[in-house]
């Protein structure tokens, strides 16, 4: 019997498996994709901070090293703000295969083109393991701990904890991979507009040698977001002049993550826990932060022999201590700038410095969104409100 | 009352999969779509982001 199973091999499934596996403990990933990291699903940017958590990122797996953010008001008008540490826009069918390379050299097992149909449990109400399928066969495989690391596009999060994303709480988004555009390929590039993607912005972000993914989340509603990002482009030449290399869509949770993550035997982490960044929808960090905090539970839970819901739930109190809380604040500050108009809009751009970007990147507090709006008339009565 | 799916338009995105209440949906190959556990409720039409989902209710 395996100590551990994970169902996905996308960030937080393997970096969950390789904490595990260099405790000594031995873990299974099974992903349903012939090839771990293909299609992508993102974006693609990730700040050079997230490192920290990541580990060092080899070149190969890097399209593009970034300086800082562009922001677009949707008068046009623009502001750069460069960051001290920078960040990349990745190649993410390498860098989720790296990744996996890492579990797998840690000592786990990982199996891309498995199918993980259902999560089985015992008559204690205990998860115990997994039914799939590899090529064809079907198997039954055991384990003390089942991890579902699924992202949020899988119907196992809600069989076992009832969990799924609430359609006000994602952004549906459609990107293409594009080539032969022109744009400043050491910053991403932040569209904002309410009218041309509303709650959610429109991204460029270069992948050197005038590649791109171009590509807008917004609230989903009866217009698609195809609809959306075709006006985009039409106001883009420098950018619709290029061809398209991929179509890429997907929908991001941007709000509502788990209250409770843990069951019998189960734990959920990850986009699947909607352990996403709820202001630009970034999900690589928060996947792999979640998916090693799953590991540090389950390794000593797993070490006193109680795979209780109880033992595990101690994830819940770490995740929602480390990162929940300052990811619930981030959500109530896109809450508030959703609101805003397009004329508030380019007042807000107007009365941004540089260095409030980087705060609200980070996550900053409504009162500093408060300081920024308090600069300019019009604004005032909605800093009022947040005060 | 129907649900139905055009496969030439469908990207594999598992939008729809996210936001079902009812786990009628799984992404494989294509969208499985479990009509025994679907109740219809069109949230899955609102997420796809490029209408391949079509929810009647009629
Ligand atoms: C359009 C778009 C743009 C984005 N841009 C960015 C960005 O620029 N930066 C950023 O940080 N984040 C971005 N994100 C979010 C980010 O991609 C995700 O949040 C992140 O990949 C989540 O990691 P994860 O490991 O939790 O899940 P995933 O990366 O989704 O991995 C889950 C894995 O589980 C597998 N799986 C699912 N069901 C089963 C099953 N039944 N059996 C076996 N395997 C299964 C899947 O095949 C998949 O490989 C974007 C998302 C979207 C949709």
């Amino acid at each position: 019997m395996n100590d551990v199973i994970v169902i996905g091999a996308g960030p937080a499934g393997t970096a969950c498996a390789k904490k595990l596996a260099e405790n000594g403990f031995s873990v299974k990933v099974f992903d349903k994709r012939a090839e771990i990291g293909a299609p992508k699903r993102c974006g693609e940017g990730l700040s050079e901070a997230s490192q920290q958590f990541v580990g060092r990122i080899p070149e190969r797996c890097i399209a593009q090293k970034i300086k800082g953010a562009r922001l677009y008001a949707p008068d046009g008008r623009y502001l750069d703000a460069i960051l001290s540490e920078g960040g990349f826009v990745l190649e993410r069918k390498v860098f989720d295969k790296w990744l996996a390379e890492e579990a797998a050299k840690a000592g786990a097992t990982v199996q891309a083109n498995t199918f993980i149909s259902d999560i089985e449990k015992d008559t204690r109400g205990y998860f115990v393991g997994v039914k799939g399928e590899f090529l064809g066969n079907e198997f039954k495989e055991k384990a003390k701990v089942v991890v579902c690391a699924t992202g949020a596009e899988s119907p196992l999060r809600n069989k076992a904890l009832g969990v799924f994303s609430k359609v006000n709480l994602i952004d549906s988004c459609l990107q293409y991979e594009m080539t032969n555009v022109d744009v400043v390929s050491d910053l991403i590039h932040i569209y904002l507009s309410s009218v041309l993607a509303p709650r959610g912005y429109v991204w460029v972000f270069p992948k050197g040698d005038h590649r791109a993914n171009v590509g807008l989340g917004i609230i989903p509603q009866e217009k698609k977001p195809k609809a959306y990002l075709d006006e985009f482009l039409k106001l883009h030449p420098e950018i619709s002049k290029g061809s398209i290399l991929e179509v890429n869509a997907g929908c991001v949770p941007v709000g509502g993550m788990v209250k409770d993550m843990v069951a019998n035997g189960f734990v959920l982490c990850g986009e699947a826990a909607n352990h996403v960044n709820p202001i630009h929808g970034g999900g690589i960090k928060e996947a792999v932060m979640s998916g090693q905090m799953a590991a540090d539970v389950i390794a000593e839970c797993l070490k006193k022999n109680d795979v209780s819901k109880k033992a595990l739930s101690k994830f819940n109190d770490i995740w929602w201590k480390e990162r929940g809380d300052h990811l619930k604040r981030v959500e109530k500050l896109r809450e508030t700038l959703e609101k805003l108009s397009d004329g508030d809009l380019n007042d807000l751009v107007d009365a941004l410095k540089p260095e409030d970007i980087i705060e609200f990147a980070r996550g900053a507090k409504l009162s500093v969104l408060a300081k920024v709006l308090m600069r300019k008339p019009r604004l005032v009565s909605i800093a009022r409100h947040l005060l | 009352m129907t649900w139905s799916i055009e496969n030439n338009r469908c990207l594999r995105c598992g939008g729809c999969v996210s936001v079902c209440p009812t786990a009628a949906l799984e992404l494989k190959d294509n969208v499985i779509y479990d009509e025994k556990l679907c109740t219809l409720c069109g949230i899955c039409e609102k997420a796809c982001p490029v209408e391949a989902i079509k929810v009647t209710t009629q």
